[in-house]
């Protein structure tokens, strides 16, 4: 559906993006994954003809991005980072607008409209103009801008940057429904969003891509590791590292960052690291009771994506 | 219904939305009613040559505050991005743009109508010369709305983009006035470029197809100047 070649883009020195290669097949959900400034935007903005890319190619379907870029405007919806929608304009009025550039025949134009207001909730505020809206109505009316002319390829960048929680489940559920006809690229820096919405994860940073697989590959790989969290009171590190020493499975035992909470003096807080194919808890429970200490937490914790993402974006 | 008539209806809609329009309107009619009749009884002849003769000047400062918008409000809200990557091509995104000006100004000239019928009533007015001057003055401001319209694409503010574009049309007109100060060799050349003789011309019922083609070809080069700088901006 969408290969992309060696794209890369300058801006004056600076590399954005550097030789990119990506396959999109019908029907994907792919998730550009990385940092703030990793090139993300870039990618898509190139990808949707917003940006002419320096080298490289793109191709949508049998279109090429350096010819035929009308057509694959056509091709797609995209809601660039922030929804920035004609301010003076009301709803109504601006999707009415984007249907009749985007090719929506003017008698469908009204059924196509009410549509896209049932599927992104968009009732009460039809006639109140784009400035008025919050920014989670903001960005429900650039889906909709997006998905008007039932566009074959969907790009969004950040859909659920700055929204409140219930807001980003709302834009996540509709991206998923959508998701089941459509191609979707978007991209987002959050682990847990990614992994809940895509079928594929292309990680990037410093304008290229280090990761490019399906999410439970990519999960896999980064929980080939357990992490034991064990919080103990009336107990110090040297006497448990003596008592914990032999057990098969742990192969590293150190104190944990301080959390959140912050650290207590009385409490001693550890993690401790064994692979996927050990589960040594009970071993070190019946350890533990033989001791005067008091247990306060434990429990294992598999890290995937996150550990993967800090790996990738931070070593090279 | 075509992708640039689409646009043009909303940038024509967008002018009067904001208030922005009706004040530039209303101080227009004021400028332009009291410097037209202040001095139209004093003179006693049956025409709006006065009108017309002050035009181009008036227009240097209002047509900038009607393009300062075209592009860099664009830029400012990031709108530019969601226009650009919707199927429309940078020609059809400059012609809307500069035709919604042009028939924005068209309609602010409408009002001054009023003054050809007050002033036929006083006398014997001779329509041509009218006639003429109002194509005259929509050619104008379609020339001063391409500069604002280039002028605009260079920038994300509004006030650098009225300055800039009121400092060019302003140039333009003024240079009849200079040109004595200058020497013969060069002359001829900028007497050509100034937008003085050619639209007084035009005023005076007279449209010669070199004034003409002068109009045209400072909005094409204003277009083309725009077009490269936004291709640029990919």
């Amino acid at each position: 559906m969408i290969r992309v070649e060696n794209l890369t883009r300058y801006y004056d020195d600076f590399c954005a993006v550097n030789r990119i290669n990506l396959d999109i097949s019908r029907g994907e959900i792919l998730g550009l994954l990385g940092p703030n400034g990793a090139g993300k935007t870039t990618t898509l903005r190139m990808l949707t003809g917003f940006l002419r890319p320096t080298s490289g190619s793109i191709r949508v379907k049998d279109f090429s991005v350096d010819k035929d870029i009308l057509e694959i405007k056509r091709l797609m919806g995209y809601l660039p980072e922030s929804a920035p929608l004609y301010p003076d304009m009301l709803v109504y009025d601006y999707l009415n607008y984007v249907a009749g550039l985007r090719g929506v025949a003017r008698s469908d134009r009204l059924s196509r409209i009410r549509g896209m207001v049932d599927m992104c909730g968009l009732d009460n505020v039809m006639h109140q103009p784009v400035a008025e809206l919050s920014k989670g109505y903001k960005q429900r009316v650039g889906l909709a801008h997006a998905l008007i002319n039932d566009p074959e390829v969907l790009v969004l960048d950040e859909p659920t940057s700055g929204l409140d929680p219930n807001q980003i489940v709302e834009i996540r559920d509709i991206i998923k429904q959508i998701g089941k006809e459509k191609t979707i690229i978007f991209s987002t820096h959050i682990l847990s969003e990614a992994e809940a919405t895509c079928d594929r994860i292309a990680i990037i940073d410093k304008g290229r891509i280090v990761a490019d697989e399906s999410t439970g590959a990519l999960k896999q790989q980064g929980g080939q590791e357990n992490y034991i969290h064990l919080t103990l009171a009336g107990a110090d590190l040297a006497s448990v590292k003596a008592l914990l020493n032999d057990v098969a499975g742990i192969t590293e035992i150190r104190e944990a960052p301080a959390g959140e909470n912050g650290d207590r003096p009385d409490e001693l807080r550890l993690q401790l690291r064994c692979p996927a194919t050990s589960d040594p808890r009970r071993d070190i429970y019946s350890r533990i009771r033989q001791k005067d200490w008091d247990l306060l937490a434990f429990y294992s914790e598999t890290p995937s994506l996150e550990n993967i993402f800090r790996k990738l974006t931070r070593e090279n | 219904m075509s992708p640039t008539r689409s646009m043009f209806e909303r940038e024509f809609k967008a002018y009067f939305i904001s208030p922005i329009a009706y004040i530039v309107i209303a101080i227009f009619l004021m400028v332009a009613g009291w410097f037209f009749f202040s001095a139209y009884f004093l003179r006693g002849q049956v025409s709006l040559t006065t009108f017309f003769t002050l035009l181009p000047i008036m227009f240097s400062f209002i047509v900038p505050a009607i393009t300062m918008k075209l592009f860099s409000e664009e830029y400012n809200t990031g709108s530019y991005e969601m226009l650009l990557t919707l199927p429309v091509t940078i020609k059809q995104i400059l012609i809307a743009k500069l035709t919604a000006a042009a028939a924005f100004i068209a309609v602010m000239l409408v009002p001054t109508g009023v003054y050809a019928v007050s002033v036929a009533f006083t006398g014997d007015l001779e329509w041509g010369p009218v006639i003429g001057g109002y194509i005259g003055a929509v050619l104008l401001g379609g020339v001063f709305s391409a500069i604002g319209l280039f002028v605009s694409s260079l920038t994300r503010n509004q006030i650098i983009a009225f300055i800039l574009a009121a400092a060019i049309c302003f140039g333009l007109t003024m240079m009849d006035y200079a040109l004595f100060f200058l020497p013969e060799s060069i002359l001829s050349v900028l007497q050509y470029l100034a937008i003085g003789t050619h639209f007084a011309n035009i005023a005076k019922g007279v449209v010669d197809s070199r004034d003409l083609l002068y109009f045209f070809s400072v909005v094409f080069v204003s277009l083309y100047a725009a077009y490269l700088v936004l291709s640029e901006k990919q």
